[in-house]
């Protein structure tokens, strides 16, 4: 790891924090209003790859726990991780992760559907597959559930997905940070 | 006295600059060119953040990135870029940490540093609040500290206003070191000792900067 | 500095060591996972609010703390009672919320900068392959760049709003992403200008 690696992975927690005050959408029909920070996490990977986009997400994480309101909302501390969607807070790092690591695997053939795919696997798929067992278990409900009280925020997920994916193939045109 | 050797570099196939041959030894130099001419590129490969892919640069004999950068100070165009701290005095004790100074040492240097340019003020202040002017002169501080031999600056008063930049220069004026400045504002090289006109990657003229600046606005004429 | 969710004060709590408080918060909330019994939620009840007295924080604090959480932990009773009983769902909801107001303690009584010390203290005891003077810098640079990202981001949405394309969020966010970006690159270069590597 060098100096431009570590000065990146601050740069996407300061991203993710300056998200967080970025004003929420609320879709027209459903009516759950959709916040701009998990489209951070998708970028992360997607712009800095595996390694860099998953430790950008551990900085982000260890400067909310120590009490920085860097969550919409202006939330921060120890507190929003022992909370019931907590798992959805950690499973940022697992997700920059794997998005980081398919977009590494389809670097040369990156376009803008395979970037979607990656999206909706990694930042949806892998993000809800710990945050919602994390509820049950901690809710003490079946993860069905769980999974069923979280299908609000799937079409917001989607359209995260769509924007972070038109983001990621046009970066990576621009200023390709990942090498292969 | 700095050196360049034969110095080229390419990068992904193309060339940047081609077969520059040069001994810089006077007080105050320019470096003017186009936009894209390769003086960026030059200017980067006097501290060492650009190494030749072929031929060498040293200053007083001295060569390789780690001992360029120790004696070679840079200030870029935008200090936003380049201060690297939340707090002015962190951010000044940066390059002292990375050279393994001592407190009191580090104190004493950022003290006469703060103390010259009337910045005593700003010390304890957010980076991020500063002003434009403010930024800029707390970039050449935190370059100042580090007593380099030779000061490398690439267009740093493009952002500043008139006054700003009146400030700015009458610092670097006073500075004893040896400056290298690279500027699009061909004001500030009045007084200069040598100016360099760089196009296509090498160095079409080399002079006094009258004749100089006359042959590159000449140029410019269309 | 950014603000942080520190309330002043100089009580027993306030001056503890942050890392003896995060241990005594992981202690808790393992305690009360592993004892599934009204006892431990009573026990820990007490202890909550007598770590609150101590703080000298008021009621408000902690209403403050569940606020975030109040809609979801709303819905889970509704489950809970529906599924379960009014008793499970009660207890699930009184554990949620002293989790959340015993982590508030330390976050409330303990600052942002107390807390860099101590990840700064603790790395100098940390073992030799730990890149403790990058972890240092990777910190100071994202309170640095946060200001700037977000200035970055008011200015490009100024731009944009000016093409008429302020609901095209990929036309935000591009520009964003490539001049922070750059501006990352040039801030690398000028760290090792300045000798560190």
């Amino acid at each position: 790891m060098d100096t431009r690696d570590t000065v990146f992975i601050a740069l996407f927690a300061a991203i993710m924090a300056a998200l967080a005050v970025f004003p929420p959408i609320t879709l027209p029909v459903i009516g759950v209003p959709i916040t701009a920070q998990s489209m951070g996490v998708m970028l992360a990977g997607g712009v800095l790859g595996a390694w860099r986009g998953a430790l950008a997400m551990v900085l982000f994480l260890t400067l909310v726990a120590i009490g920085l309101p860097l969550l919409p909302g202006g939330r921060g501390g120890f507190g929003v991780f022992m909370g019931p969607t907590g798992g959805f807070l950690v499973g940022f790092v697992l997700s920059a992760f794997v998005i980081g690591w398919l977009t590494e695997q389809f670097w040369h053939s990156l376009s803008f559907p395979v970037a979607l795919a990656i999206c909706l696997g990694g930042g949806v798929v892998v993000l809800y597959a710990v945050g919602v067992p994390w509820i049950a278990t901690v809710a003490k409900i079946s993860p069905l559930t769980a999974l069923s009280g979280s299908l609000a925020f799937i079409p917001g997920d989607i359209v995260k997905s769509v924007i972070a994916a038109g983001v990621i193939v046009t970066v990576r045109r621009a200023y390709p940070i990942i090498t292969r | 006295m700095i050196r360049f050797r034969e110095v080229s570099v390419k990068k992904d196939g193309q060339a940047i600059l081609t077969e520059i041959d040069l001994s810089l030894s006077e007080r105050r130099i320019g470096i003017i060119g186009r936009n894209g001419s390769g003086k960026s590129t030059f200017a980067r490969l006097f501290n060492g953040l650009e190494t030749p892919t072929n031929g060498s640069v040293t200053l007083n004999g001295q060569g390789g990135s780690k001992a360029l950068r120790r004696h070679v100070g840079f200030v870029f165009q935008n200090p936003d870029n380049q201060i690297v701290y939340p707090i002015v005095h962190e951010d000044l004790e940066f390059g002292l940490k990375n050279l393994g100074l001592g407190k009191d040492e580090m104190r004493a240097r950022i003290d006469t540093v703060l103390r010259r340019f009337q910045l005593e003020h700003l010390r304890d202040r957010l980076t991020h609040q500063l002003s434009g002017g403010e930024k800029q002169m707390i970039a050449l501080a935190g370059v100042l500290v580090m007593r380099p031999r030779l000061i490398v600056l690439d267009e740093p008063t493009t952002l500043l206003d008139l006054w700003n930049k009146r400030r700015f220069m009458a610092a670097i004026h006073e500075l004893e070191q040896q400056i290298v400045l690279v500027s699009h504002d061909l004001d500030l090289l009045d007084g200069f000792d040598r100016v360099l006109h760089i196009d296509g990657g090498q160095v079409v003229a080399d002079g006094l900067p009258d004749p100089v600046i006359a042959g590159y606005t000449a140029g410019a004429q269309c | 500095m950014l603000s942080d969710l520190y309330v002043f004060g100089d009580s027993l709590l306030h001056r503890a060591r942050p890392l003896i408080k995060i241990l005594a918060l992981v202690v808790f909330c393992t305690g009360l996972f592993l004892f599934d019994h009204w006892a431990v939620i009573a026990i820990a009840g007490l202890m909550v609010a007598a770590g609150f007295a101590v703080a000298g924080l008021r009621p408000h604090h902690g209403v403050a703390a569940l606020r975030p959480a109040f809609w979801i932990l709303v819905a889970i009773f509704a489950v809970q009672v529906w599924l379960a009983d009014l008793a499970l769902a009660t207890f699930i909801i009184s554990r949620f919320a002293l989790l959340i107001l015993a982590a508030s303690l330390v976050t409330l009584t303990t600052t942002a900068g107390e807390f860099v010390d101590g990840i700064e203290a603790g790395l100098k005891h940390a073992p030799g392959w730990v890149p403790k003077t990058r972890i240092a810098l990777a910190i100071s640079l994202t309170l640095r760049f946060i200001p700037l990202v977000r200035s970055v981001l008011i200015e490009v949405r100024q731009a944009q709003v000016a093409r008429g394309l302020e609901r095209n969020i990929t036309a935000l966010l591009v520009p964003v992403v490539v001049r922070t970006l750059k501006h990352a690159d040039e801030t690398a270069q000028a760290i090792q200008a300045r000798s560190f590597d």
